[in-house]
Order: C-alpha cells, then sequence, then structure tokens
C-alpha cells in the first residue's frame, strides 16, 4: 500500500457512483487515492436510463458503464455482490454484510434509491416486479413469457410507470396503468395535457385507471400473484404486476450511523455535497439537497463533480440550480416536461396551444415582462424539446414573439427556432451538463459528427434526448465556419454523387475514363468506381458487363452473384412478388442438387442457391435460363423483390389483387439501378401480410384504388414508411413511382436508402410530394421519360452474359488453368454442405498459402 | 516493353536465379481489372491497372477473410499510389510493396514480372 494516499470508499456502483470515479480518475489526482469500490448489484455500473433498452438488446453488455477490467486498469478495487452493511464513524470503517472490513479516510456514499412498492397485501406474491435493476428486467421478461402470461398491471402512471407499461405492451402483454392521481403524470403534466396524453395512451392498446390505486393483489391458489383490486372496489385480473409508485432513496446504513437526514428522507448534504459527517459525502438519489431528493441523473452527475472538485481540491464548486427536465422516452408519445412548467414564478403568463384533433398540447411558461422563458409542457409533439429546455435554461430574451415557439410547424420546417438564437451558456445536454459553448469548441476543434462530439463532450451519451440538437448545432456551426460539409465522393472527384449525376446527364458522359478526366483526377477505387457504373447504369442502361465499365463493377456485379465469405457466390434468380410454379420449384431443385448447392428461401420470397465457384456460374445459370428464369440482381444495387401477400386471388379478405400488381410492378423496374438497393411490397388488404409499410415503396389495397407510402426501411435502423399518396388508380400509382425513383437516383447519396434520403430531403414529404404530385420543378416529364427509357432497355443481365463468348471468358478462377479454388472445401451441416470455416481447413489453406503467409502477416514493428 | 517491379530480395545481398513463368497473355488481363493464376502450386492475383503493359503480381490469398479472392477487387489508387481492394471486406493494398493501406501491420507477398512479346511471365522463387 502506497504511503500518504488517502483510502476513499465509494459506496454503490450506480450512475452516479460510477461518474465520481471516472471524474476522480480524469481529474488527474486519482493517483492521490486509494479508492475500493462497493456495489451491492452482482453488475458493475450500467446505464440505468436506458435500462427499458434491455428488452432490445436481451443481455445487459450493451448498457455497461464499468467492468471490472476496466476499473483495475485504472488502480480501482471494485467488490461486487456484497453491499455495505454498516459504518462505524468513531473508528471510520466500514463492514459489508458478507464480512468484508475496510478503513476508510473518506467515505462517498452513492447508493441511489429503490422503487417505493406500497405496504398492500399480496405485494410480495411471485409476480409482482419493480422496474430498477437489469435483474427486474430479467424476471419480468422471464414471467412475461411464460405461458400463463397475459396480463400486465403497472401501479403508478409516473414517467417511469409508463416506461414500464411500454415494456409490458412490447412483451406482448395486455397492458393496465393504474394512477391514484387523477391524472397520467401527475408531477410533470397539468390536467389538460395529461387528457389529451391518455387519450394518446390508450390509443396505443394500453388500458388507463386513474384516480384509483391498488388496496390488495390477488393470488390464485398457488399463491401468485392474479389480478389487483382497487380501492373503489373494482379488480383487475393480471399475471403481472409492477411496481412503479416512486423511489425512496437508499439512506439505511446512513440513518443507523446517526448522519442527519433530510425532512423527506435522504441523506443531508450541503451545497458541497458533505454530509453531517465532514469525512463523508452523499451524492446522487440518495442525497438530500435544500430539504428534497432528486430522481434525475443529472443533478447526481453534478454532485459527482462536486465532490471531485472538494476532495482534489479543484476550483470550489457548489451544487447550482438542478434543471428537473423530462422527456418520455418511450411509448410512441412524445411528453416533456421542462423549467417551471406549472408557471409557479410570480406573474408568469401562460400560453397554450391545444390541438385535440392531431392530440397535441402545449404549454409554455413566460415571465412577467415576456421576456424570457420559463418553462413548459409538451404533449404529443416534443420536437422542439431540446431548444425549448436550452432557452430556459440560458435564460436568454426570447428571440421571438413567444406564439412562435409553439405555432405548428408549417409542413417540413423545424419548429420553434435555429440554434443560432441560443447563447454559448445554454445548456444542451442536461444529463451531463454541456452548453453550448463546449460543444462549439468540440466543433472548432474538429469534432465533425455527432459521434464525435458525444465522445469528446459526453453530450448526448445519456437519456439521449439532447441528440437532435447536437445534430442541428453541429449542421449551424459547420455552416457559419464555412467548413462546407464535404460531401466529395472520394480523393478523385471533389463533388457529391448528386453533382456527378448531373454532370453525365447534362454532358452525355458515357464512360468513367470520361468522367475523371473531365470532373476528377487519378484512377479512380472501389469507393467512386461502383458509383459512377450505377450512375451510368441509371442514366444510359448500357449492359454492366461492356468492357469498358468491367473495372467499375464490385465483385458481385461483374460476376453478376453475390461472394460469399469463402469466395464462391449465391444464385437468386427472380421470382417476381413470390409467385412460383410447381415446375419452377422442381427446376430449382433440380439444378442446385445437381451443382451440389444449399439451398434457402431467403427473406424476401425468393430462393438462394449457395456454395457456386465462379466457373460454375455460366452452367447454373444456363440451366436456369433456359428453365425460364432470369436475374434476380440480388447482387446489385437496384430494384431486388417486390414482395407480395396472395391478396384477392386466394384470400377471403383481400380487396385487389396484390400478386398481379406486385408482379406488374416488379418486372417494370427489375434491373433499374438507383443509389442503393431498393424494395418493395404489395399488399390486399389493410392487414398488410407483405409489410408493405417496410419497404422503400410499399403499395396496401384499398375498396378504392391503392395507397402508397415511401421511404421505409427494415435492417439496422428500421423505419415505417410514410403514407404518400391514397387510393390511386393503378397507372397514376405507376406514374408516381416512376417520379418517386427516378427524383430519389437524381438526389440520393451514395448508398443512401430511401429513407434516410428522405429524412434528410429538405421540405421532406411535402416537398416531396410538390415535385412529383403538383410538378413544382417541371421535371416530370423528364422523370417519367428517363424511367421509360430504363424500363424500355431492360435486359437480363445473365442472359445477356451468356450470349457473349468475350463475358463467358471471363467467369473463370484461373486466367491459366480451368482447375477451381482449390481452398474452397465444404462441410455438411444439417443435411446440406457448407462453406468451411478457416479453422476447420487450417491445414489445407496452410499448405496453400505456402511460407509467404508468414510474410503475410508480418508485424508493423518490422 | 517490360516492366518489372521492385521487390526487396529475399535476403539482402542475396541474389536469387528466379524461375520465369509464362502465366497469360496481357490481353488475358482485362485493362483496370486482375485475374488469377495458378503457378507452382500458388494462387497469384495478376492486375494490370490500366491501358499499358504494366502488370503487378500479388499473393490471390487475402489474410483478412482468409479467402483466396484479392484479383477480384477493384482496382485503383489512393493518393497517387495503385492498389487493388479486396472484394470481401474492403482493405487496400498496394500493387508495388503489397502492404495493406488500412493496417500497415500486413502484406502481402509480391512477385516480380515482366511482359515478353505480350506474355506476362511472373518470377518465382525456386
Ligand atoms: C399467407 C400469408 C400471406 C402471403 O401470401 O404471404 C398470410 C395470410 C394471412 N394473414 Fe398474415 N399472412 C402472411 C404473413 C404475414 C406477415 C409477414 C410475416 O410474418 O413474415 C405479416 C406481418 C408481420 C406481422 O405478423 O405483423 C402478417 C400480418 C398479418 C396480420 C396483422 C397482424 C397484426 O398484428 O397486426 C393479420 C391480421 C390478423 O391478425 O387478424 C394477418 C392475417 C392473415 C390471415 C390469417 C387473414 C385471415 O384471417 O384469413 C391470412 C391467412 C390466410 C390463410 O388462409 O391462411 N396477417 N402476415 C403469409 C403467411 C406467412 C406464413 O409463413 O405462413
Ligand atoms: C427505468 C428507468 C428510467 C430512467 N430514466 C431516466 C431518465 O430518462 N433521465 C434521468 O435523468 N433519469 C432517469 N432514471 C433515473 C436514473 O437512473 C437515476 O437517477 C440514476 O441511476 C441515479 O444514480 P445513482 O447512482 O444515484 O443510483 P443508482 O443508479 O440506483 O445506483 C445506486 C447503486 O448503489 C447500490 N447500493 C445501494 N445500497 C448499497 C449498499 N449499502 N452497499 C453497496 N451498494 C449499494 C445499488 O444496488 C445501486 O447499484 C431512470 C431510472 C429508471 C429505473
Ligand atoms: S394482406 Fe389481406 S389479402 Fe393479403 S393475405 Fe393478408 S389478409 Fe389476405
Ligand atoms: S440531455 Fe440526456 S443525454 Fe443529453
Amino acid at each position: 500500500m502506497a504511503q500518504g494516499r488517502k483510502r476513499l470508499l465509494v459506496v454503490g456502483n450506480g450512475m452516479v457512483g460510477h461518474r465520481f470515479v471516472e471524474s476522480l480518475g480524469s481529474s488527474g489526482q486519482g493517483q492521490d487515492f486509494e479508492v475500493t469500490v462497493l456495489g451491492e448489484e452482482s453488475r458493475a455500473a450500467y446505464d440505468r436510463v436506458n435500462l427499458s433498452k434491455f428488452f432490445e438488446g436481451g443481455d445487459g453488455e450493451t448498457l455497461a458503464l464499468a467492468s471490472p477490467e476496466k476499473y483495475a486498469r485504472a488502480g480501482v478495487r471494485l467488490v461486487l455482490g456484497d453491499p455495505v452493511a454498516s459504518v462505524d464513524r468513531q473508528a471510520k470503517r466500514i463492514q459489508t454484510r458478507a464480512g468484508l472490513v475496510l478503513d476508510y479516510d473518506q467515505l462517498v456514499l452513492a447508493t441511489g434509491s429503490s422503487p417505493f412498492v406500497p405496504p398492500i397485501e399480496g405485494r410480495d406474491a411471485p409476480g409482482c416486479f419493480v422496474y430498477r435493476t437489469i435483474e427486474d428486467l430479467e424476471a419480468i421478461g422471464a414471467a412475461a413469457s411464460s405461458a400463463s402470461a397475459n396480463v400486465g398491471a403497472v401501479i403508478g402512471g409516473g414517467l417511469l410507470g409508463l416506461e414500464a407499461a411500454n415494456a409490458l405492451r412490447n412483451l406482448g402483454l395486455e397492458t393496465h396503468v393504474v394512477e391514484i392521481s387523477p391524472r397520467l403524470m401527475p408531477v410533470q403534466v397539468d390536467e389538460m395535457g395529461s387528457a389529451i396524453l391518455r387519450r394518446r395512451i390508450e390509443a396505443l392498446g394500453v388500458a388507463v385507471h386513474v384516480g384509483t390505486s391498488a388496496k390488495r393483489i390477488l393470488t390464485d391458489d398457488d399463491g401468485r400473484a392474479a389480478g389487483v383490486q382497487f380501492t373503489d372496489g373494482g379488480e383487475l385480473r393480471a399475471s403481472l404486476v409492477v411496481f412503479s409508485a416512486g423511489i425512496r432513496p437508499h439512506d439505511e446504513i446512513a440513518r443507523a450511523c446517526g448522519l442527519t437526514l433530510g425532512p423527506r428522507g435522504g441523506i443531508e448534504v450541503d451545497a458541497r455535497c458533505r454530509t453531517s459527517d465532514p469525512d463523508i459525502f452523499a451524492i446522487g438519489e440518495c442525497a438530500s439537497w435544500d430539504g428534497r431528493t432528486y430522481g434525475l441523473v443529472a443533478p447526481g452527475y453534478q454532485m459527482a463533480e462536486v465532490v471531485v472538485a472538494a476532495l482534489t481540491g479543484g476550483a470550489a464548486r457548489q451544487l447550482g440550480h438542478f434543471d428537473m427536465s423530462t422527456k418520455l422516452k418511450l411509448l410512441g408519445v412524445d411528453v416533456a416536461s421542462f423549467g417551471d412548467a406549472f408557471g409557479l414564478e410570480a406573474g408568469a403568463h401562460t400560453l397554450c396551444l391545444i390541438d385535440n384533433v392531431a392530440g397535441v398540447y402545449k404549454q409554455l411558461v413566460v415571465s412577467a415582462d415576456k421576456a424570457r422563458l420559463l418553462g413548459g409542457i409538451l404533449v404529443g409533439d416534443a420536437s422542439a424539446y431540446g431548444q425549448l429546455v436550452a432557452m430556459v435554461q440560458s435564460k436568454a430574451t426570447l428571440p421571438m414573439k413567444v406564439e412562435g415557439l409553439i405555432a405548428p410547424p408549417s409542413d417540413g420546417a423545424p419548429a420553434g427556432f435555429g440554434v443560432d438564437a441560443l447563447p454559448a451558456t445554454a445548456t444542451i445536454c442536461s444529463c451531463n451538463n454541456v452548453d453550448k459553448g463546449t460543444i462549439c469548441q468540440a466543433i472548432a476543434g474538429g469534432a465533425h459528427a455527432v459521434g464525435a462530439l458525444k465522445g469528446c463532450t459526453k453530450a448526448g451519451t445519456s437519456c439521449g434526448s439532447c441528440v437532435p440538437l447536437l445534430g442541428d448545432l453541429l449542421k449551424a456551426e459547420l455552416k457559419r465556419a464555412g467548413v462546407a460539409v464535404n460531401h466529395d465522393l472520394c480523393e478523385h472527384f471533389p463533388c457529391s454523387r448528386q453533382d456527378l449525376y448531373q454532370l453525365v446527364r447534362l454532358h452525355q458522359i458515357k464512360t468513367f475514363d470520361a468522367l475523371v478526366e473531365r470532373h476528377g483526377r487519378g484512377r479512380g477505387c472501389e469507393i467512386c468506381k461502383p458509383a459512377v457504373a450505377s450512375i451510368l447504369a441509371s442514366a444510359w442502361n448500357e449492359p454492366i458487363l461492356a468492357r469498358k465499365h468491367l473495372p467499375l463493377q464490385d465483385t458481385n456485379d461483374r460476376f453478376l452473384a453475390n461472394i460469399q465469405r469463402d469466395g464462391t457466390y449465391s444464385v437468386i434468380p427472380r421470382v417476381a412478388a413470390g409467385e412460383i410454379t410447381p415446375d419452377q420449384l422442381v427446376e430449382i431443385g433440380r439444378i442446385a442438387k445437381r451443382y451440389g448447392l444449399y439451398t434457402k428461401i431467403t427473406g424476401a420470397q425468393r430462393i438462394d442457391m449457395l456454395g457456386a465457384r465462379v466457373e460454375q456460374l455460366p452452367h447454373i445459370w444456363r440451366e436456369l435460363v433456359d428453365a425460364g428464369f432470369e436475374s434476380g440482381h440480388a447482387y446489385g444495387k437496384a430494384l431486388r423483390t417486390v414482395k407480395s401477400c396472395v391478396g384477392d386471388t386466394w384470400c377471403r379478405y383481400g380487396v385487389q389483387d396484390s400478386v398481379g400488381l406486385a408482379v406488374r410492378i416488379e418486372n417494370r423496374y427489375k434491373g433499374l439501378r438507383s443509389p442503393h438497393k431498393l424494395k418493395s411490397a404489395v399488399s390486399g388488404c389493410a392487414r398488410e401480410c407483405a409489410e408493405a409499410q417496410g419497404k422503400d415503396f410499399g403499395i396496401i389495397a384499398t375498396e378504392k384504388g391503392w395507397n402508397l407510402y415511401l421511404g421505409g426501411n427494415g435492417g439496422m435502423k428500421p423505419q415505417h414508411a410514410q403514407l404518400f399518396a391514397t387510393d390511386l388508380d393503378e397507372e397514376t400509382l405507376v406514374r408516381t413511382i416512376d417520379r418517386f425513383l427516378m427524383f430519389y437516383i437524381r438526389t440520393a447519396d451514395r448508398l443512401q436508402r430511401t429513407a434516410t434520403w428522405l429524412n434528410n430531403l429538405e421540405g421532406g414529404l411535402a416537398y416531396l410530394r410538390e415535385v412529383i404530385v403538383d410538378d413544382k420543378l417541371g421535371i416530370a416529364a423528364e422523370l417519367e421519360a428517363e424511367m421509360a427509357h430504363i424500363v424500355g432497355s431492360y435486359r437480363c443481365e445473365w442472359k445477356d452474359a451468356l450470349e457473349d463468348p468475350q463475358k463467358l471468358a471471363r467467369f473463370r478462377t484461373f486466367v491459366n488453368s480451368p482447375a477451381p479454388d482449390p481452398s474452397v472445401a465444404f462441410v455438411p451441416e444439417r443435411g446440406q454442405p457448407r462453406p468451411a470455416h478457416p479453422h476447420e481447413k487450417r491445414e489445407l489453406l496452410d499448405r496453400l498459402v505456402g511460407p509467404e503467409r508468414d510474410d503475410g502477416r508480418e508485424k508493423s514493428a518490422a | 516493353m517490360s516492366v518489372a517491379l521492385q521487390i526487396e530480395p529475399a535476403a539482402p545481398g542475396l541474389a536469387v536465379e528466379l524461375d520465369w513463368r509464362d502465366a497469360c497473355a496481357v490481353a488475358d488481363i482485362p485493362a483496370g481489372c486482375g485475374v488469377a493464376a495458378l503457378l507452382c502450386g500458388r494462387q497469384i492475383a495478376l492486375v494490370r491497372p490500366g491501358e499499358a503493359e504494366t502488370v503487378f503480381a500479388l499473393s490471390n490469398y487475402d489474410p483478412f477473410s482468409e479467402a483466396f479472392v484479392i484479383a477480384r477487387g477493384i482496382v485503383g489508387d489512393r493518393a497517387g499510389r495503385p492498389k487493388i481492394a479486396s472484394p470481401i471486406y474492403k482493405q487496400s493494398f498496394d500493387l508495388e510493396t503489397g502492404r495493406c493501406l488500412d493496417d500497415p501491420s500486413v502484406r502481402l507477398p509480391v512477385y516480380p514480372v515482366r511482359v515478353r512479346d505480350g506474355r506476362v511471365e511472373v518470377g518465382m522463387r525456386p
């Protein structure tokens, strides 16, 4: 043990305790202390604010903030799963439940709080839960997935109660919320806002019971929770009950050792977070300052910083005003409350906007002189939350008439005002107390992406509600600094994909060489070459394997198949709309068998044959083409599939021929090259079995025609498509899609799906409507003509290749030998072949790579 | 015309007799592309960055994916130096040195190449 180092014990490894350890470490004086952290939970600190995300990820890893390894590296000892049971202040010594005894020079209590469970009968029955730790959520998840689980009840209709209700709903339970006060979120939202909130929540399928509370938890014969009996006599059957009726500070050990407590519980601290014992500090939810405790993470973080300053002799920092602004993170309903939400300041005025149709309620509170914004409540549309909170905190004079702040946004225009109006002192991220000035500095220092800003300022890393504002600020600052946000495609083209597309069309450029000579430099690379290949194909639709285009093609396009991890390829013929004849199925089966291919139904209603070697591809395709199949373009940034449901061809609910339309649409746009892949679907009625709303362009049948949805996306960041037009007849529908697709192709970035494109399109859906429906730019005819050219010049790429001996000659593994790639090896799995993993064919690989292999992996130190 | 690329000798000061093997005609490599050749049991990527007869030879083995695919990558340049990007995970390799431009700890073996009467020959170390 190093001499002279102070022994510092931190009790509790929650969000605030962790922040304290982190801050102490980065204060530069961490080595003056010998730090031991004692945590009751079996896990190191995790992101409790985002606890509900546990149900998305399914494991606690993604929430982790700390780890024993990280602590060890920082020289901090971490003892988990063993709560501190007592503190002996005389001896300056603690003892844990398991009997560990440790002496301290200074003690930091960061024990947080625990959910309050009202003392009613049956509250301990199996099936009753709280919502605070990962273990709680694991238990809830397990209970919800049991066969008998059907109905869940949440006791408490506050912010956390609604979050828990959402979780139960997502777990597939019929969900009820019980709130003792006459309205939901009584602490944050007023009566009027609450009424609108309630309607929105009911619309999501969550039943709301207000003005009543649970009197008893009913149990079944096995003693398990079976329902809730209300104080007003009513009953609700429920197999799962979650208590979310407030929190109580964890002040038991403080109380037992005689520390002074606050009037409403919690460990009393002064403005430097010192308790009644000068060697003991309390921070986070367990601390009581100014007569109250604080159930948010931001005040806790501020307390952690204050104690670090006190311990390290840093600038004397004191607790300041805490921002208690909150925003509901989930449930698909915007609710936020900030600053002086109820207008308690003397002379304050309130201004309301109530839109019962749209379900929007906004109340703003302004100072007596109407010069400053004091607070507000937002229900149904909290898009301006970040800006308004920052406005309140900066105490700046309002930049505009207050009405302007809540006026319903005109289509596409952002609500509120620009971030420019905020002073440098405005807090952008309340959780981490980061102001605009700090963020601007980071931007000036080179952090030119939201991710980078999060990394260097911590803004946006907790509840995330400030992230949109962060993005706005970044854009505004870069614009002001004249840092043109760099849209260069790559080092070879000093312009964006959109620019190149225009240049190609304007100057009738037909080859990469001509384009790079006039508008770029160098030989190109794997970024610009495929992008230009795609542009040329979208514009002129020449065969992509034409000699001059060949070097531009990614391997998939070059071999008209999808490369797999071992260098073999997969083959996916087009099965328009998923409609396939028994004969075609037999053919596919026969061909797959003949070439020893692995087959699988894809996620998009077609059949994949995997494991084809380069030199097999033409033979396989010869047989497929003979059987009437065409290229499925699964390899291209092109139209993939138009998925369909059976529609009125078979289904008793179908109102239109969804298969017929899907076949038509798929055949119309097949082969169309675009900035990214395109997917579509057609459903025969509103039940939406084809999942059209998850597609780039989705079509749903109505009694009167077709509804068109645009900009949907699955994948990593799923997004629903937006309703664009209703009850279109087939011809109008096709014309609209023609225009949409060509406009997207003209203006999208490289590898930008329609969803992201639409999100970034200035003016959004309304603008898109102006362009492709109202023809505001006068380009509709052009767009249609361009599409007509593509549709008219379609050729199956495989048929094309099979007819051209020169193209066929390229389908071989070796230029000087007909041998197959000797490194390809398959192993059986579930009755089919699959490529051997490198570790399964180590010997083979070693032999083939030979002694040079070591060369290939030489260390950079050499 | 013939172009050989410089490679570091196997051991400094040690002159190695190279065994020149015929791989293919220059015209068999589409300008701006690569093809693979099988020589002495080795898979070698022959890359021809442009219309000229300049050809580079490097191992066809991609150490990142452990598949033999380098020849099927896209050919181009980074800051003027000719390179090829692996088609699997897109790391770029300097055609002259084999050095991975995205991870300097990795280098592909490179081979001497010469072009005689329109034929590409690769110098193999015996
Ligand atoms: C056959 C199929 C359409 C097709 O041709 O592709 C289909 C057919 C029917 N779907 Fe579906 N759904 C089919 C995939 C889907 C999908 C897509 C998927 O799962 O991949 C969805 C969207 C995903 C989802 O589950 O939400 C889907 C969402 C629905 C819904 C809406 C469910 C909802 O929660 O809102 C209904 C309506 C309902 O539940 O009453 C529905 C109802 C139906 C019913 C049961 C309507 C009815 O009562 O007759 C159809 C059954 C007809 C029959 O005689 O069997 N089908 N349905 C699909 C069968 C897939 C299968 O593997 O069996
Ligand atoms: C579902 C949910 C959503 C939330 N959403 C938000 C939000 O959007 N915004 C926001 O600001 N806040 C939110 N919060 C609140 C936020 O999580 C807390 O304010 C924050 O975690 C408080 O940090 P803390 O360190 O004080 O307490 P905690 O994070 O609770 O940590 C205290 C730790 O101390 C341990 N401990 C207790 N007693 C002992 C003992 N005797 N010995 C050893 N260890 C002990 C506990 O087990 C716990 O691990 C949310 C909370 C939940 C549950
Ligand atoms: S969308 Fe409608 S018509 Fe199509 S399968 Fe589903 S229920 Fe039937
Ligand atoms: S306000 Fe919560 S992360 Fe920024």
